[in-house]
């Protein structure tokens, strides 16, 4: 049998054991089920495919944020067979295992997450060579599911809750990289200051946790980047 | 950390690493030689090229130091705002005017 804690209640609230039988292959968000179909139907939590594409199952297990739906008890649990169920941190909890997304999607909004056509749209489609060092770069960071894993894991989120986050700004790094993007200088503003790019320690934590294996840390460090090449040729009056 | 204190601390950081190499060495140079005070006076005294590097020196520090400090009261600290921005102006005007004045005392004995 697994013993499982799970958090129940807000911001404030108790853990609750559970005792769930083991099963062969069995994932955490198994296990989650389990407890809310067969033992306790009040328990919250979310979920929608259950295959790793939607992200909207995540949790932190044993004090990790990971997908619970790609992640075995085989490979989370404790040696004793424990597990320990807490919602996302840096969110606010609605209740449970359930917490509130508006303000990590807000802060996508707000580091100009969007792609932007211009006042007048293409007129044909735009060649984007595979192969080219900006398709690249896009490329690398463009699989978020936008499950909150890295925003969950980032200790400057938890210092400063403007800091816009690793997932906001992966997202902007793929539109600073979109040659058909007309609001680069826009997005390089937004996700500049007290509350951007810049605040980013590199602790490295988001590219540790995310499930996708992207590295919002290195699209942090091209932000960054740009925005010094970019503050290096206006002191040179070369305009952009 | 805003855009122009990002930069201001990414520029000392640089200077800072030539800087405390310089420094590093300057100072294995004195001890392994077995110079003496005296000897090492003699050597800084007017000496035009130990005034650079110091002056630039405590530059670096006084505008880099300050911004790291910021950022860790302002993460680990309730404290923030023109209060505390004004208070870590003056803690870089005390390590610049402090750092002048030991880099005189050897300079003009």
């Amino acid at each position: 049998m697994l013993s499982v804690e799970v958090w129940r209640g807000t911001d404030r609230g108790r853990f609750q054991t559970f005792a769930v039988p083991r099963r062969v292959n069995q994932t955490v968000l198994d296990v989650v089920s389990e407890i809310q179909r067969e033992q306790d139907p009040t328990l919250s939590y979310r979920f929608a495919c259950r295959v790793g594409m939607c992200g909207s199952c995540a949790m932190v297990v044993n004090g990790r944020p990971r997908w619970t739906c790609r992640t075995r008890v085989s490979e989370s649990a404790s040696a004793k067979g424990a597990l320990r169920l807490e919602p996302l941190r840096n969110f606010t909890v609605v209740k449970d295992l359930t917490v509130e997304m508006t303000q990590f999607f807000d802060k996508w909004r707000d580091a100009h997450g969007h792609f932007e056509p211009g006042g007048a749209p293409a007129q044909d489609f735009a060649v984007v060579e595979p192969a080219s060092p900006q398709r690249q770069a896009a490329d690398a960071a463009i699989e978020c599911i936008g499950c909150g894993i890295c925003y969950s894991a980032c200790e400057v989120v938890a210092w400063n809750k403007d800091y816009l986050g690793p997932a906001a700004l992966n997202r902007a790094w793929t539109l600073v990289n979109d040659v058909r993007d007309a609001a680069r200088d826009a997005r390089l503003d937004a996700v500049t200051g007290e509350a951007g790019c810049q605040a980013c320690h590199t602790h490295m934590s988001c590219t540790t946790f995310c499930p996708k294996g992207l590295a919002p840390t290195y699209s942090i460090a091209g932000l960054k980047r740009t925005f010094l090449l970019r503050a290096v040729s206006r002191a040179w009056g070369g305009g952009r | 950390m805003n855009a122009a204190l990002y930069l201001a601390q990414r520029l000392s950081a640089m200077v800072l690493a030539f800087a405390v190499t310089a420094h590093l060495a300057t100072i294995l140079y004195a001890v392994r030689g077995g110079l003496t005070a005296g000897e090492i006076l003699a050597r800084t005294r007017h000496n035009d090229a130990f005034l650079f590097l110091y002056v630039v020196f405590v530059v670096a520090v006084a505008v880099h130091a300050p911004i790291g400090l910021r950022n860790v009261i302002n993460e680990w600290t309730p404290w923030r705002g023109p209060l505390v921005d004004r208070a870590l102006v003056g803690f870089g005007g005390l390590l610049f005017g402090l750092g002048l004045l030991a880099v005189m005392a050897v300079y003009q004995p």
